[in-house]
């Protein structure tokens, strides 16, 4: 098990320098010089190349690489020309946000998607199955933002449970805070389980015709114990894959969701700093999500192994 | 024989397909008594293993059963499912053919064997341990107690087979039912599995289906041999009658295609050409009639009744029996 770890986490390396140089050649690679950006229309070309001197834009493109890297490897990630935040502040302030938004739209997405799957999958075929499949895909083709407005409409402007929009920290008023976070969470929940349900389904329904599931029926076990125990498990690596990518593409921010509801979320930091171009920030944060990206993705191959034990020892 | 532990009547299979209705499994009528072995032989896709579900009620859920299995006085055809589930395991058990897909690949020997024990029998976690420990070193499993920790991977095809019949026989059933038991294993392990079959069957007193296209593994084993053919039971017997006479061609066809130690090398083996009917496409007369070599115009026209001639309890359904007392047949 330790080896396989270990194993892993040297793969990591590579893809981890890979993203790097990508988002570090995002940031130079893009038209338009950084120091025309930060003096504005009025600078004279002297001020320019002073500032590009300072910068160290005149260096070669590998050495400033390097040099990138070496202050990122050490924890500095730069500092906005706009605003004097330091990357790392400006993502530890709206990270929090991404964070609990992502965590409550997953919890809630498996919360739907596991159960209905199963359902389905143990009457495959079915009326109940037929509804849900059909039920998924008209979920499947509506976009958030309709979703979004709907559930504001019913829950916010209708009924008066939730707030519309707004956000304060979970340490000032956690019952408020979460409050703030339903209806987000639950647009973008609306938008997985339908992913979540065809997915575990069908692996499901593939599973289920296992000889051993025969073998359990035939040992006279409960219906339960076959579906949770005997199926479900080795049904649950493609689920484990669908809901990592999920996690690492709502880590980055929803843009969409973010902004219907006023949450402060990386999304918003994101799209401000492509607005104002704000390259630090910009490439400081898409190195980070990236980051992220490729550890949710090492989490989800350690998951793996704990599923499957063939995994674990080496022999699939 | 009049108290049979299982008797099954008029027990017909038919699976929907694409290209119309196949008939797996066409009216077959079995019986066996407690204690007693019997073997089901044929080639592949003759029926018998979708008898042995029929049996087992483990048909996949499409599929159309008809007649009556009648086991220890109940029809299990019609026998409630919560009423089938307690029956299981505690009185019919199954060893699959292939014991590398027929365990659960992410549970442990030791959850695989003690959830049969617990669900039936009633017994807490430490004495469940203890039985699992007791049966597998029971079906020869070295080391049984690390053997409970560990997946069925790190574990050989025969280990594993005989984790299979460990769990079989875990709850002491009255029936077990086993369906090729040694088709997916290595030839040196098949005798071993075999043997092991055959003693614990003895010490439990327990009755025994062994289904097997290979008419040897029968040979010393079952005291009651069935031949199929195209979802038909086309001769049955007692072993020694069956092989001292047997009358169906295809019976002989069979015993014929398997090598023998005796012939010389590089000796074709006298196969049986051609292939079973479509299933989907019933023929009017007698299903073997195409590939028989005794075959006469009566075997095209009407299918042979399973009846017996000269010894009541051997039963052959054949126009043209062979190997009669004198004068009879072709």
């Amino acid at each position: 098990m330790l080896n396989f770890v270990a194993r892993r986490l040297l793969g990591m390396l590579p893809v981890l320098l890979a993203v790097s140089l990508l988002t570090f050649l995002i940031a130079s690679l893009l038209p338009g010089d950084l120091a025309f950006v930060i003096l504005g229309d009025q600078a004279t070309p002297e001020n320019v190349a002073a500032l590009r001197h300072d910068m160290g834009l005149d260096q070669p493109l590998w050495w400033r690489y390097l040099s990138w890297l070496g202050h990122v490897l050490q924890g500095d990630l730069g500092r906005s020309f706009r605003t004097g935040q330091t990357v790392l502040q400006a993502v530890s302030e709206r990270i929090p946000v991404s964070l609990e938004l992502m965590l409550m739209a997953e919890f809630i997405g498996l919360l739907i998607g596991v159960p209905l799957a199963i359902a389905c999958a143990a009457r495959a075929g079915g009326a109940f199955d037929r509804f849900m499949t059909g039920s998924a895909f008209a979920m499947l083709s509506m976009p958030s933002f309709l979703l979004a407005i709907l559930l504001i409409y019913l829950f916010a402007v209708e009924l008066h449970w939730l707030p519309a929009t707004g956000y304060v920290p979970f340490t000032e008023e956690p019952l408020a805070n979460l409050r703030f976070f339903v209806l987000p969470a639950l647009t973008l929940a609306l938008a997985e389980w339908p992913g979540i349900m065809r997915v575990l389904r069908s692996d499901m329904i593939a599973t289920l015709q296992e000889d051993y599931i025969a073998l359990a029926k035939a040992k006279g076990l409960k219906p339960s114990r076959i579906l949770f125990v005997h199926a479900l498990k080795p049904s649950s690596l493609t689920l484990v894959t669908v809901t990592g990518i999920n996690i690492g593409r709502l880590l980055g921010g929803t843009l969409i969701v973010e902004s219907i509801f006023a949450l402060p979320g990386i999304g918003r930091l994101l799209v401000g700093a492509i607005y104002t171009r704000d390259l630090v920030i910009l490439q400081g944060v898409v190195l980070l999500v990236a980051c992220g990206f490729v550890i949710v993705n090492f989490i989800v191959d350690m998951l793996y192994a704990v599923l499957d034990p063939r995994i674990r020892h080496g022999h699939a | 024989m009049s108290t049979q532990l299982l008797t099954i009547e008029d027990v017909a299979v038919e699976l929907p397909t694409p290209r119309g209705n196949l008939r797996a499994v066409d009216h077959v009528d079995l019986s066996l008594g407690a204690g007693r072995t019997l073997g089901i032989v044929g080639e592949s896709g003759c029926g018998k293993t979708m008898l042995s579900r029929a049996i087992l009620q483990l048909l996949p859920k499409k599929a159309k059963l008809s007649g009556r299995v009648m086991f220890d006085g109940q029809d299990l055809v019609r026998l409630a499912p919560a009423s089938l589930r307690r029956l299981r395991a505690r009185d019919l058990a199954v060893v699959f053919q292939d014991p590398m897909t027929s365990l659960n690949p992410v549970l442990t020997i030791g959850t695989q064997l003690m959830e049969t024990i617990q669900e039936h029998l009633e017994l807490d976690a430490p004495a469940a341990r203890k039985r699992s420990i007791e049966l597998l070193a029971a079906v020869g499993i070295p080391a049984p107690e690390q053997r409970l920790a560990q997946y069925p991977h790190q574990c050989s095809g025969g280990m594993r087979q005989r984790i299979a019949i460990a769990i079989a026989l875990s709850c002491e059933p009255k029936l077990l039912i086993a369906d090729e038991p040694t088709t997916a294993l290595d030839v040196t392990i098949q005798a071993q599995i075999l043997d092991l079959l055959a003693r614990e069957q003895r010490r439990r007193h327990m009755a025994m289906i062994i289904i097997t296209h290979d008419l040897g593994v029968v040979a010393g084993r079952a005291d009651e041999v069935a031949v199929m053919y195209a979802g038909r039971v086309v001769e049955r017997a007692p072993t020694q009658a069956l092989f001292k006479r047997m009358h169906m061609p295809y019976t002989e066809a069979l015993l014929a295609a398997i090598p023998k130690l005796e012939t010389a090398p590089h000796t074709p083996l006298p196969a049986i050409s051609g292939r079973p009917p479509d299933p989907t496409r019933p023929l009017r007369g007698c299903s073997f009639a195409p590939r028989c070599r005794y075959a006469a115009g009566a075997c095209r026209e009407a299918k042979p009744e399973l009846k017996s001639a000269e010894m009541p309890d051997h039963l052959y359904a054949c126009f043209h029996p062979i190997q009669m007392a004198e004068g009879i047949g072709a």
